[in-house]
């Protein structure tokens, strides 16, 4: 199992304090900060992971999940979603598109990690 | 609150309605103008033949008789129309009947 | 040759014929097979009883005499219904709401149902009808003898009276089996009705029948007719104005005022519309019925011997050509003239005098408050019809032994014409005018009628036989301004024009004095608002308040009168509108009214009501009660139009609702998506902040300097977000629920533009962007809260530095005046924004980028909106401009003071 994360995210504050959390773990974190292309992003990149952001300029996380859902390449990729707006709905939704985990802003460092080394190693 | 009363405007078929009961009250009154008309051979003193005073009266009576048909028809079918627009049943009588 | 026996036969057989036509129509009506029983052709053909054997033989007799004149005695008819929407119009609708059975009732019914108007009325009809009966019974005899002269060998007339009475016999019994076979006068009398239909074809057909065989027959066609008529001794007879324009009106009256012409024009119809086909169809009836009368006049006067009764020419005139056949048609044709006149009449008197007369006798007999429930009403009124209709033909018979064959007779038609007519000025004014009265009425009636007896109808009869010749010609008592046929002095004029003229001028003059001095009773009120409002409100009226009448003493009277099963129907009909189950129901005064209209149809008004009068205990409404259903009526009306206000304002109050609901439920989401929103500018820069802060607690010993300092820049920088933001929130919402304070002072737009520029750090082109202003332009005085103004100049600046993606951003503030208003636009070099996004900016976290996101939480423009509206000005985006560009208006300090 490789240890390469992609980290979807706009807030440069948030990638910024993620990277360092995960790197000093040993992954090796990509990043990506734009909704439109995310997609391709993740085709291209080929993590093991994916750290996706709900709201993210230009085109929202969910619809970024339904796509790599969708895609049969990347059907065992596992997608920790992240939020910052908190409603249960937008769990369901998270869960019914097929999310590997969800995760509400703001998250304790040891969360993220624990999360991380779960999903990469089932 | 609208003011209850009579509209100062009607619609176009309610308009003619009214002028066809207009003409109903006019054609006796004109009937009776233009049988009177006989007096005022009288008084010109012109003989008028019988034959002449006959075809007058008889003409214009036939006459009368076709204004009282066409009326008819036109009365009874703006009654018709308008009934049917103020969806109340049929009377021959509009909102004007006082007379 | 046709002998006595012969006419005799087809008489008696023409008779069969009427009373197989006639119980053949009853029995289809009786089955409910109405159909063309009910057509408007039975209608017009039944009004037909106007043209009388008066008119089928007297009409070429009266142009032989006078010439065109006759032809005025049709004119008047087709006037009045050509003119149907001015009165007939009325007086059917009035006749079928308030169940006229007669026009005696209908003066009674109108006058405050008055039965002394109703025996008034009654009393002038029979006294003007029994001659006009004798008339047509004279015709009938007289046409015998026609045949008789014209026979030559001849035979022996049988005597003339007993001729007459057979006549008269077989119409009472007739009229009796035909006339009486149900109560209710509105159930209308099919057979006889359609019987009178036959017998106005007969009459028609026959008229024409000869008219066609004298013009191509004798004259030899139209043209050597023309010559003729131009040639004839009728040619030559007087105009008389006078009589012109007298007989067109009193014709014109007739046609309403004669007993039989108001049984059929108005109690007998059956369908308002019958009559719009009537009154062009009757004119044509009448048209045809004229059109040969002329020359056959011209033809009789010229191939008859002298001294002939031009009379019957329509009968001689085809005789004497040895047209048996069609003289033959011409004496059916007379003689259905003549019986069906007789029929309508002696049912039209019948019911009046049965209904007026008898009924209230009756009534009177009895022990007070017994009457009504005790003896077979309905037997009662029955038999007293079947009698009044042998009596009014007995009085026929007698009138006809004691004048028969006199000139007076003869002359019969006309006046008993001007004697009807004397109820128009209490018909007429009765329901076009709510002032007339019972008093006017009578006073006016009985003043016309003694007019018309005393300068007509008595003088009719000749010289020394009522009246005497001194009396005539000096006048009562030798007083000369008295004399019956030159009354006031006015002497010169026809008699029949004389006496028109002082009949009904006096009895229209006392009936309008009176009516104008008097006070009506509440009743006649009541009733003169139901009769000439009649288009108004069709439904009657209450003229009974809440009585302590017995239903069941109604009930078992209304059995009495209309028959038990009728009455039971009716009875429970009524219950079962209150709501009730029984057979019985409440008192009220809707149905009281209901019940005497249901009656009157049997019994007249005036009876009905003194009937239910007996029962209820109170005979007639007092002010007090006709003043409260004017009020009822008046209230009716505002309740009806404050429902209409409330329905309205209902309506409206929905719509608001509707509109309100839509607002809150869009609310609704909009505070959702705010909450979410919020909590989003929240969480994400405490994510940072946490995730940091856990860092540096972890491993902050082992950071270097440059990375410590980093991480806790970012803190600080978050928890600054994070205070922005929660200001902007408390601030908008303040803004937003109106709460704000406006600290309106003097203000220049250029100072306070300098303190944005400043405040903001562009001063001087030391920020990242440059701005280039108009110095000249600022120069306006503002009177408004130059803090909170400021407060989105500098909102403006910031985003222009935030957002402007130029390589040299700049930004251009120009200030222009227009009106009361200046309008200041920031146009910044960059990119702009989309169209599609124009729309939102304005909208809370409207953020349309990632780019320099963070410390903005979107909800500047969203504030600044809401303040430019507390300002009283705006401020909206400016395409079009090369770069994004917010216009901000606001009044200038001359016209903000004056707003205030």
């Amino acid at each position: 199992m490789g240890r390469n994360v992609l980290l979807i995210e706009d807030e440069p504050n948030i990638i910024e304090a993620i990277r360092f959390i995960l790197s000093r773990d040993g992954w090796s974190v990509m990043t990506h900060s734009d909704g439109r292309n995310a997609y391709q992003a993740v085709c291209q990149r080929k993590p093991d992971l994916v750290i996706l952001d709900v709201m993210l300029p230009g085109r929202s996380g969910f619809d970024i999940l339904q796509d790599i859902r969708a895609d049969e390449a990347l059907a065992g990729v596992p997608v920790l979603m992240l939020t910052a707006k908190g409603q249960s709905k937008d769990r369901d939704m998270a869960g019914l598109l097929g999310a590997s985990k969800f995760m509400t802003k703001p998250f304790s460092n040891a969360e993220v990690l624990a999360a991380v080394r779960e999903l990469a190693g089932s | 609150m609208k003011p209850p009363g009579r509209p100062l405007f009607l619609a176009r078929r309610n308009y003619s309605a009214r002028r066809a009961t207009d003409a109903a009250r006019l054609l006796p009154l004109v009937g009776l103008f233009l049988f009177l008309m006989p007096l005022l051979w009288q008084a010109d003193g012109g003989a008028r033949s019988l034959t002449g005073q006959l075809i007058y009266i008889f003409g214009l009576w036939a006459l009368l008789i076709l204004g009282a048909f066409l009326l008819t028809k036109r009365l009874s079918r703006a009654a018709d129309g308008q009934d049917a627009a103020a969806g109340r049943p049929v009377s021959t009588g509009g909102s004007d009947d006082q007379l | 040759m046709i002998s006595f026996d012969v006419l005799v036969a087809v008489c008696l057989a023409y008779v069969v014929l009427l009373f197989i036509v006639a119980f053949i129509a009853e029995r289809r009506a009786g089955k409910g097979q109405i159909g063309w029983l009910r057509s408007p052709l039975i209608y017009t053909l039944s009004l037909s009883v106007y043209c009388t054997a008066w008119t089928f033989y007297g009409a070429v007799g009266y142009a032989a005499r006078s010439g065109l004149e006759f032809v005025t005695i049709y004119l008047g008819p087709t006037l009045m219904l050509v003119g149907w929407w001015w009165a007939l119009r009325k007086l059917v609708r009035i006749g079928k709401t308030q169940r006229i059975t007669s026009i005696a009732d209908l003066i009674s019914s109108r006058y405050g149902k008055s039965n002394l108007l109703g025996v008034l009325v009654t009393l002038m009809a029979v006294i003007g009808t029994t001659p006009y009966i004798a008339l047509q019974l004279q015709s009938v005899t007289l046409s015998f003898s026609v045949f008789s002269t014209a026979n030559s060998r001849g035979w022996d007339l049988p005597d003339q009276n007993a001729t007459a009475l057979w006549v008269a016999a077989g119409l009472a019994l007739f009229t009796v089996l035909f006339g009486t076979r149900n109560l209710d006068a509105n159930e209308r009398h099919h057979g006889v009705v359609t019987a009178i239909a036959l017998e106005a074809v007969v009459k028609l057909v026959a008229l024409l029948t000869v008219g066609i065989f004298v013009v191509w027959g004798v004259a030899g066609g139209i043209g050597e007719m023309a010559e003729r008529i131009a040639a004839s001794p009728i040619a030559e007879t007087a105009f008389r104005p006078g009589r012109w324009v007298g007989l067109m009106a009193i014709s014109a009256m007739a046609i309403i005022a004669l007993p039989r012409m108001f049984q059929v024009l108005v109690v007998e119809n059956a369908d308002e519309h019958h009559l719009a086909t009537a009154s062009w169809a009757f004119p044509l009836y009448l048209f045809l019925m004229s059109l040969f009368v002329v020359p056959i006049a011209v033809i009789g006067l010229s191939t008859q011997p002298a001294g002939s009764n031009p009379d019957f020419f329509v009968l001689s005139v085809p005789l004497s050509h040895g047209r048996e056949g069609i003289a033959m048609l011409s004496f059916l044709g007379g003689f259905s003239s003549a019986t069906s006149m007789v029929i309508v009449a002696a049912i039209a008197l019948s019911t009046m005098v049965s209904n007026h007369i008898v009924m209230p006798l009756w009534l009177s007999w009895q022990s007070k408050g017994a009457a009504s429930v005790s003896g077979d009403v309905r037997n009662l009124v029955l038999r007293s019809r079947r009698f009044s209709i042998a009596g009014v033909l007995a009085l026929g018979y007698f009138y006809f032994r004691i004048t028969g064959g006199s000139e007076a007779l003869a002359k019969i038609g006309l006046i008993s014409f001007t004697g009807v007519a004397q109820v128009m000025p209490a018909l007429l004014g009765g329901i076009f005018w709510r002032g007339a009265t019972r008093r006017g009425a009578a006073v006016g009636l009985v003043l016309g009628f003694v007019v018309w007896a005393y300068t007509l109808f008595l003088p009719s009869f000749g010289p020394d036989a009522i009246m005497s010749a001194a009396l005539l010609s000096e006048g009562p008592f030798g007083i000369g301004w008295l004399r019956p046929e030159a009354l006031f002095g006015v002497g010169g004029m026809d008699p029949l024009v004389h006496a028109m003229f002082w009949s009904l001028s006096l009895n229209a003059f006392a009936f309008f004095a009176l009516s104008l001095t008097g006070f009506p009773s509440p009743l006649e009120r009541l009733q003169g608002a139901q009769f000439v409002n009649v288009f108004e409100h069709s439904a009657a009226a209450r003229g009974w308040t809440q009585g302590a009448a017995e239903a069941e003493d109604l009930l078992v009277m209304s059995q009495r009168i209309l028959g038990p099963d009728e009455a039971q129907q009716l009875f429970h009909q009524a219950a079962e509108k209150q709501g009730k189950k029984s057979f019985l129901p409440d008192t009220t005064p809707d149905f009281l009214a209901h019940l005497e209209r249901e009656l009157s149809g049997s019994v007249g008004g005036a009876t009905a009501h003194a009937m239910i009068g007996q029962i209820v205990g109170r005979s007639s409404v007092s002010v007090e009660d006709l003043m409260a259903v004017a009020d009822e009526t008046a209230q009716m009306l505002e309740y009806s139009n404050q429902l209409e206000a409330k329905s309205e304002e209902l309506s409206r109050t929905a719509r608001q609702l509707r509109e309100a609901n839509d607002k809150l439920t869009e609310l609704s989401i909009q505070k959702d998506t705010f909450l979410s929103q919020v909590s989003h500018e929240l969480r994400t820069p405490m994510t940072s902040i946490r995730a940091f802060s856990e860092i540096l607690m972890e491993g902050g010993s082992e950071m270097s300097p440059e990375e410590l300092t980093r991480y806790s820049g970012i803190i600080h920088e978050e928890a600054i977000r994070l205070t922005r933001l929660l200001d902007d929130l408390l601030d908008l919402s303040v803004m937003e629920n109106g709460q704000v304070t406006i600290n309106a002072q003097d203000g220049n737009l250029r100072s306070l533009l300098d303190r944005a520029v400043a405040a903001t750090g562009s001063l001087d082109g030391r920020g990242r962007i440059r701005i280039l202003r108009d110095k000249m332009h600022e120069d306006v005085a503002l009177y408004t809260d130059t803090d909170r103004l400021s407060q989105v100049f500098i909102n403006l600046i910031t985003n222009a530095q935030k957002y402007c993606d130029a390589s040299v951003p700049e930004l251009r503030i120009r200030a222009r005046r227009s009106g009361g208003m200046v309008a200041i636009d920031f146009i910044d070099n960059g990119s702009g924004i989309p169209e599609k996004s124009q729309a939102v900016i304005f909208e809370k976290f409207a953020r349309l980028s990632d780019r320099n996101s963070a410390g903005s939480a979107g909800l500047g423009l969203a504030i600044c909106r809401e303040i430019m509206a507390r300002l009283g000005g705006d401020i909206s985006y400016l395409p079009g401009q090369g770069g994004a560009a917010f216009r901000v208006t606001l009044p200038v300090a001359e016209a903000a003071k004056a707003a205030e």
